[in-house]
């Protein structure tokens, strides 16, 4: 056997060689920013230099070709230097102002729209769905695209009340992330057991202590060790299927997709909010899921024509509250939006604050 | 020479609209690469049966035991053959990006041409944790590929029960609401948890993430076991010059609704520039010759509203650091919970504010890894022990900045409170 080449455990690279020289120059002492048009930022530092983003969306999977691609156009027509945001746009920076408008056109001729900056509905997060995850119940790279193809104008457009995040999660782990308006595969049916398989490819230990309902039990069948769930207890989260994928969650019928609003991390105004559900029973209809877009849009458009200026959806749901969130949105409230998790009491209300 | 092409009619619909397509480039890899093929294929087939076929196993590199996701297709005929053959092993190496995603077109060429040698030619920039995602690569490809990006500068990132690779801001390199160097602490912390990557040995996954300030471009707060998130203790900055400027652009309805009525603890008055009040901890800006804006800023909780919205009128202090939260995750298994504030205000300017900053990191794992459950969260711990114990642990005294509210139950075993209260008492002393 050949001698194996040992790691260089380098840990995370120094950014420094990759910085653009103007944001080198500029490292922590900035002075502030301006956006002098959609998908374009501008930031001032106190040396008085000046730098111009642009940022453009892009489909995150992306082949080399792509890559390619958007590295000629940063050499052409930006100065070589890219960064990608946390959602997986990239941002092009250039020290000359006559040098925004051409890469702005080079990048939309090339098909990557320009955009995604202040009020605008930012590219999703997501998550790797049926192309690479082990439990997904949907795709996620297919309902992004989908969804994007139809929210691209307000991609390329700064006119939401406030920005607006969007994820999609391909199971209810929610990888994707939290967001102001996210979509998540919801399991509706407890595992299915393949009997036979479970003593080979399971620690069944592990399995029953991954169960955060105490619905798993080990069990004796047809001869052989294997599990048993508690359907009456089971909340179908999909915990179990990881370690145990004879213990099959994803349904081709029976996995919807929720629908959750208000999450939001940012410290700015209110204190951070999780997202809530107020939506579930949506088909899993690949390749463009129809029904999901058609209530995303309802929800966004609501929002965009109600909020006051700076309102996230949070904050305008806090405004209006929940009961007229749901008049507005036309969503019905059914009773599994009342929590009864954990710490569930909190979220109910004990006042008679009622708007009527 | 390519093989030919499976059918792919739903597939094929997800090439049209606007939005660039990942079908087009799984296309364009497709024509020179049979492995492209049948992951189309495979990925049809999902699109058709609306079921997912990948399951994991163990794929790793020399001297590593974690950092490659291995996927090996389910998707198999009558007698047990895969389906789609070329295919059949699909992993993805998580590689670990420069602080703030920055890149030059130079290095991201290599790693194209590398992924192109030895893997799909598909690559995520970037995963849910940060990493770059070189997505698809044979199990005999795997160790080639991270030969080469590790030669490059690149080393592999996270998985399973690991320190995972972390994401900062775009931050201090062109942000002017960045209060600390992202990068800087998120390499030095980072780099302290190498081994703690590269070989999973932790009771469940830890997260730490950057943001240089509470807008928390990150989501920090939400999603990592440890978020540091930039603020500052001083008062704020105003400009006069931008001040006037946003004003003259924006006018008195817009300072009224969007500034000054959404401060979240009213903390800014317009006041005539003769009645503005004096003080240690007041801030003023004109906005015209006779108006005034007014800050008491023992009152402000640095939330950054109005300094995004009147950007450089307003700007963060100068005695920067950060707020230090413990415990955030998502859903498994305890549901929802938000990281807690464990340091109210760490200073992070010196060589030894960021050595601070690493050594917090380290006892924060060690405790975790010595009292977490298998699979537990930090956060699930802490909910399970309680913060008090948490605290004691690690060495961190309490702050009434780390509730909401004090505690509204009564049953509390509370024999000790008078030597607490002399503990206090002394330190307070002792800081004069």
């Amino acid at each position: 056997m050949a001698q194996m080449r040992t790691p260089i455990e380098s840990g995370v690279p120094d950014n420094k060689p990759y910085l653009h020289p103007t944001l080198l120059k500029n490292y922590g002492n900035w002075k502030y920013h301006d956006r002098p048009r959609p998908g374009v930022l501008h930031h001032v530092s106190h040396s008085g230099d000046e730098v111009w983003s642009v940022r453009a969306g892009t489909q995150r999977q992306m082949d080399v070709y792509t890559i390619r691609k958007l590295c000629d156009i940063a050499d052409t027509y930006a100065e070589g230097h890219v960064r990608f945001t946390i959602r997986s746009n990239i941002e092009f920076m250039v020290s000359d102002p006559n040098k925004v408008a051409p890469l702005i056109n080079a990048l939309e001729e090339s098909g990557f729209p320009v955009g995604g900056t202040g009020n605008s509905v930012s590219m999703i997060a997501h998550t790797q769905g049926w192309l690479h995850c082990d439990i997904p119940g949907t795709d996620a790279s297919g309902v992004v695209k989908a969804l994007m193809d139809e929210l691209y104008d307000e991609f390329k457009r700064e006119d939401m009340p406030n920005r607006v995040h969007l994820s999609t999660s391909c199971c209810e782990i929610n990888c994707g992330g939290q967001a102001d308006i996210a979509i998540i595969v919801q399991h509706t049916k407890p595992p299915k057991i393949n009997h036979d398989l479970v003593a080979n490819a399971c620690e069944r230990p592990a399995v029953v202590a991954r169960c955060p309902v105490a619905a798993i039990r080990p069990a004796l069948v047809n001869g052989k060790p294997s599990l048993e769930v508690d359907e009456k207890k089971c909340i179908c989260c999909g915990a179990c299927y990881p370690p145990c994928p004879p213990m099959q969650i994803n349904d081709p019928e029976h996995s919807k997709l929720a629908i959750w609003v208000g999450g939001k991390n940012s410290n700015a105004r209110g204190k951070p909010t999780f997202m809530k559900m107020v939506a579930s029973g949506l088909p899993n209809n690949a390749p463009r899921w129809p029904e999901v877009s058609e209530m995303v849009k309802k929800i966004l458009y609501t929002y965009k024509a109600d909020a006051r200026p700076w309102e996230r959806l949070s904050d305008w749901v806090e405004r209006i509250g929940w009961p007229r969130f749901f008049e507005k949105c036309d969503l019905p409230f059914t009773k599994y939006l009342i929590d009864d998790w954990r710490g569930s009491r909190a979220n109910l209300n004990a006042s008679t604050h009622i708007r009527f | 020479m390519a093989k030919k092409m499976h059918a792919t009619p739903m597939l094929d619909e997800l090439e049209s609209g606007p939005w660039p397509s990942f079908v087009t480039g799984l296309k364009r890899l497709a024509k020179d690469k049979d492995y492209m093929v049948d992951l189309m294929g495979q990925l049809e087939t999902s699109y058709q049966t609306r079921k997912g076929y990948w399951k994991g196993g163990t794929v790793g590199v020399f001297g590593y035991g974690g950092g490659v996701i291995p996927r090996f297709t389910e998707l198999k005929d009558a007698e047990g053959k895969p389906q789609f053959p070329d295919a059949a092993e699909f992993h993805t190496l998580r590689v670990q990006p420069p602080a703030g995603m920055h890149y030059n077109t130079d290095i991201l060429r290599k790693m194209a041409d590398i992924w192109e040698r030895h893997g799909s030619g598909l690559i995520a920039f970037h995963g849910q944790s940060g990493d770059i995602m070189f997505q698809g690569a044979k199990t005999d490809k795997v160790q080639d590929a991270f030969d080469e990006l590790n030669e490059l500068g690149f080393d592999l990132g996270g998985a399973g029960p690991a320190v995972r690779t972390s994401m900062s801001c775009v931050g201090a390199a062109r942000c002017e609401q960045s209060c600390y160097d992202e990068a800087r602490a998120h390499r030095q912390v980072l780099n302290t948890f190498t081994d703690d990557i590269h070989r999973p040995a932790l009771p469940y996954k830890f997260k730490f993430k950057f943001s240089g300030c509470s807008n928390d471009c990150m989501n920090s707060i939400q999603r990592s076991d440890m978020a540091v998130i930039g603020t500052w203790r001083d008062n704020m900055r105003t400009d006069e010059t931008l001040a006037r400027k946003w004003f003259e652009k924006h006018g008195m309805n817009e300072l009224v609704n969007d500034v000054i009525n959404r401060c979240p603890t009213k903390t800014i008055m317009l006041k005539e520039v003769k009645d503005v009040a004096k003080g240690d901890k007041i801030s003023s800006v004109k906005i015209n010759d006779t108006q005034c804006l007014e800050i008491d800023n023992s009152n402000c909780v640095r939330c950054m509203h109005c300094i995004n919205v009147m950007t450089g009128a307003l700007a963060h202090g100068t005695d920067t650091g950060a707020t230090i939260l413990v415990g955030g995750k998502r859903t498994l298994k305890i549901g929802d919970l938000m990281g807690t504030v464990v340091v109210p205000f760490m200073p992070l300017k010196t060589d030894a504010d960021y050595q601070q900053l690493v050594e917090l990191g380290q006892k924060v794992i060690d405790f975790f890894a010595e009292n977490a459950l298998e699979h537990e969260r930090t956060g699930e711990m802490i909910e399970r022990i309680g913060l008090v114990n948490f605290l004691e642990g690690i060495g961190l005294e309490v702050d009434a900045n780390m509730v909401s509210t004090p505690r509204t139950n009564p049953y509390v075993r509370a024999d000790g409170w008078d030597d607490e209260v002399a503990k206090i008492n002394a330190r307070k002393q002792a800081a004069g």
